[in-house]
């Protein structure tokens, strides 16, 4: 186990995995995309109160799951890298980055899209809204910190740095800004409870979650494998991987 | 030769202040921005009063978490361009010691000073004197803990030609929770509540991160001036 551990540090042999692994992701990723999609917009039964809009939840909260996820594994990562000095783990980090902000984002516009038919309004000061907001600005300091350094190194250590220390604070933001909330308007949110779906809704609902994951994964591999010739385009097996 | 950490710091901290106190405007300039800040609010929104009792808590604590970032930037950046920085951070004491020392002798020229002109500014956003002791304690730890989070992005940040942007940038999210309790706190005193709750939350975060930030701003020292 520990040698399969030590080969993820080697340039070479994650960019082959990389490429190995990314069609496959895509290929299934694109299978439970479409069957969540399909089932859950045509077949899915409405929501009783909600009726047709909650269907937005099918692209909305994967998306919302998928940022802090993105947000943890790039800190994860960074701190492998910065620990163990591992490159690989900054290489990983910088590759998921712009990826996790992009479904922060993601989960932003189809949650305020999700609020003008439910709220009537398309920002509401929600708690999740709000906390996904300030990781989306934790996100943009991260990367924003890693290329205002001239050095790479100092510049991915900087930045893994600086991603471990909003990984402390992502609870402590949370929950301050719930508590905040509950304080200046009542509880307007809706709450969904997954055992309390029925599983017509909540099939497609898991597929999409699954779908997105793989989408994520097939993402992160393509972007490791371009940080990687990036970062180690000065060794002789980037010059002969690319030639070949 | 070597000494103590305690002398170590105590004298730290003594060059400090001394430097801070041989440059009187250096210590003006946030706290005239604070009461510029504050200034705007009123012109921008309306003079009644009524109104700006019920905003003044917010005003406070954005314009005092401002000019506290705005000094926030300075904390390692002359010490580090004529290579005082890296000479401390050879002469065998840790690192945590200087950041220790630093960050709180910048507490106390900086956060010190906001607490201390904030009844003023309180006095024009109508906030009655009784809740003074609650929103000043609030602010002193608030801008406590804001100096640590500071500390840290002022340790990546240091080598940096434009960090001051990229300082608040980074360290103004981490600050939210901050802003969340120490208005609060600073409302519930204006409404003659009990303001225990938020208090006891922010000492709390008072708390974590002096114990933490200080190995967080070392490490970040670490990559920056290597």
């Amino acid at each position: 186990m520990w040698t399969w551990f030590y080969r993820l540090a080697s340039p070479p042999y994650v960019y082959r995995t990389a490429a190995a692994f990314a069609p496959w992701l895509l290929v299934s990723a694109a299978v439970c995309i479409v069957y969540g999609i399909v089932d859950g917009l045509a077949f899915a039964p409405p929501d009783y109160q909600q009726g047709d809009a909650f269907r937005i939840i099918y692209v909305h909260a994967p998306a919302g799951w998928l940022s802090m996820f993105g947000y943890t594994l790039m800190a994860v990562a960074g701190a492998v890298g910065l620990i163990w000095r591992i490159k690989m783990g900054h290489a990983v980090a910088a590759a998921v980055a712009p990826i996790g902000a992009s479904f922060t984002v993601l989960g932003l516009v189809t949650g305020s899209l999700w609020g003008r038919p439910m709220w009537g309004t398309y920002w509401a000061w929600d708690p999740r809204l709000t906390s996904e907001l300030i990781l989306l600005f934790l996100y943009f300091g991260v990367i924003s910190l890693r290329s205002a350094f001239e050095d790479p190194n100092r510049g991915d250590r900087a930045a893994a740095l600086l991603a471990i220390v909003g990984v402390v604070n992502v609870p402590i933001i949370h929950y301050s800004v719930q508590w905040w909330n509950s304080l200046h308007q009542g509880a307007t949110v809706m709450k969904f409870e997954k055992s309390s779906m029925p599983g017509s809704m909540l099939w497609p609902l898991l597929a999409m979650f699954l779908g997105y994951m793989l989408f994520f994964g097939a993402v992160l591999c393509i972007r490791v494998r371009a940080e990687i010739l990036n970062r180690e385009r000065q060794a002789s097996w980037v010059r002969e991987a690319v030639q070949a | 030769m070597s000494i103590g950490a305690v002398a170590a710091m105590r004298l730290l901290l003594r060059r400090e202040l001394t430097l801070s106190f041989r440059r009187p405007e250096q210590l003006l300039q946030p706290l005239v921005f604070f009461l510029i800040v504050t200034t705007l609010f009123p012109l921008g929104l309306s003079p009644q009063l009524s109104l700006l009792r019920e905003m003044a808590p917010g005003v406070l604590w954005v314009a005092a978490l401002l000019a506290s970032l705005l000094s926030m930037d300075g904390l390692f950046k002359s010490d580090a361009d004529d290579g005082t920085l890296e000479q401390l951070a050879l002469s065998g004491q840790s690192l945590g010691i200087i950041v220790i020392a630093k960050t709180i002798a910048h507490w106390l020229v900086s956060g010190v000073a906001l607490v201390v002109v904030s009844p003023v500014v309180a006095t024009t956003l109508a906030i009655p004197i009784e809740a003074f002791p609650i929103m000043m304690l609030s602010l002193a730890m608030g801008t406590l803990t804001l100096s640590w989070l500071g500390a840290i992005g002022a340790g990546l940040t240091v080598g940096l030609r434009r960090g001051s942007v990229l300082l608040s940038l980074i360290i103004l999210p981490l600050a939210m929770p901050l802003l969340i309790f120490g208005a609060n706190a600073t409302d519930r005193a204006i409404g003659g509540e009990s303001a225990a709750g938020p208090l006891y939350f922010l000492a709390a975060l008072c708390v974590f991160t002096t114990t933490l930030a200080p190995f967080a701003a070392s490490t970040a020292l670490r990559i920056t001036l290597e």
